[in-house]
């Protein structure tokens, strides 16, 4: 096994969920790409874990997936209080704050 | 585990079954990422979800971490996806196909997506190269606990306020007043 080949598949995952974001105007499926990036970083924090044999990085990824559960129910929070205002949640159409 | 298979002491058939094995999971995993940022049905996009996240468990195992591969378990595919699955279910206009961006603009996505993956491959293979990962033993349970109760233990208690607040800022901004 090489580092590499993580970091690599790691790369992969945080590039197609940036694609995801990008290209999503749905907000639920934009969180759903959000959380391919997280986890790509989870793979990198324990890759690098196992690499130095340091517990720091398991220890960090564990702090990353309470982080993203956190993140994920105030996004839900904030996609329901939108469906709720405008029977829609196609993000495109939140432009409220747009100058 | 399967952490302690890729002990140096294996001979080199084993080390390919090995690596054949993370080949095939790594290959799911893409994939099945690829096809929840385009399915168009919100459900399918969530259940191909769990694929990655059920890969990136595995991956953990691979790398020895067994308690983070548990938790990668128990939190995402138990939690969170039962909670993308419910967010679904109450905003029903979402439920049919996403209509996604323009054409011109999903290819600047894929644009940056393949940009950034060149980038970072490149950065990547020029500076680790072929390094080994030598994964003697699984990282034991109780080392781990034992760092995130002394040395990690402000970001510990961090962590604990922040669920606080997202538990509560989620009732606030969700209730109906």
């Amino acid at each position: 096994m090489i580092l590499n080949q993580f970091l690599l598949l790691a790369a992969a995952l945080f590039c197609i969920g940036v694609y995801g974001v990008l290209v999503r105007k749905n907000g639920m499926l934009v969180l759903m790409s959000v959380e391919l990036i997280l986890n790509a970083v989870n793979i990198n924090l324990v890759a690098f874990g196992a690499l130095t044999d340091d517990v720091g990085g398991e220890v960090f990824a564990l702090f990353t997936i309470a982080v993203a559960a956190a993140e994920v129910g105030i996004g839900l929070a904030i996609v329901l209080l939108m469906y709720r205002n405008r029977r829609s949640i196609d993000l495109s159409e939140a432009d409220l704050m747009k100058g | 585990m399967i952490g302690s298979i890729l002990a140096a002491e294996f001979t080199d058939t084993e080390k390919w079954v090995v690596n054949s094995f993370w080949g095939v999971i790594a290959a799911v995993m893409i994939v099945a990422a690829l096809r929840v940022v385009t399915t168009k049905n919100v459900v399918h996009a969530a259940l191909w979800l769990v694929v990655v996240l059920a890969g990136v468990a595995i991956q953990f195992i691979f790398l020895g971490s067994e308690f983070v591969a548990v938790t990668q378990i128990l939190v995402y595919i138990g939690a969170v996806v039962v909670l993308f699955l419910f967010g679904v279910m109450l905003t029903r206009a979402s439920m049919g196909d996403d209509e996604s961006v323009g054409e011109e603009k999903r290819t600047m996505a894929a644009l940056v997506g393949v940009m950034l993956a060149v980038v970072m491959a490149v950065a990547l293979v020029d500076t680790y190269g072929d390094d080994q990962l030598i994964i003697d033993e699984p990282q034991r349970v109780d080392e781990v606990s034992d760092a995130i109760f002394s040395q990690y233990i402000v970001p510990f208690e961090a962590v604990s306020v922040l669920l606080l607040a997202a538990l509560i800022g989620a009732i606030v901004v969700a209730r109906k007043d």
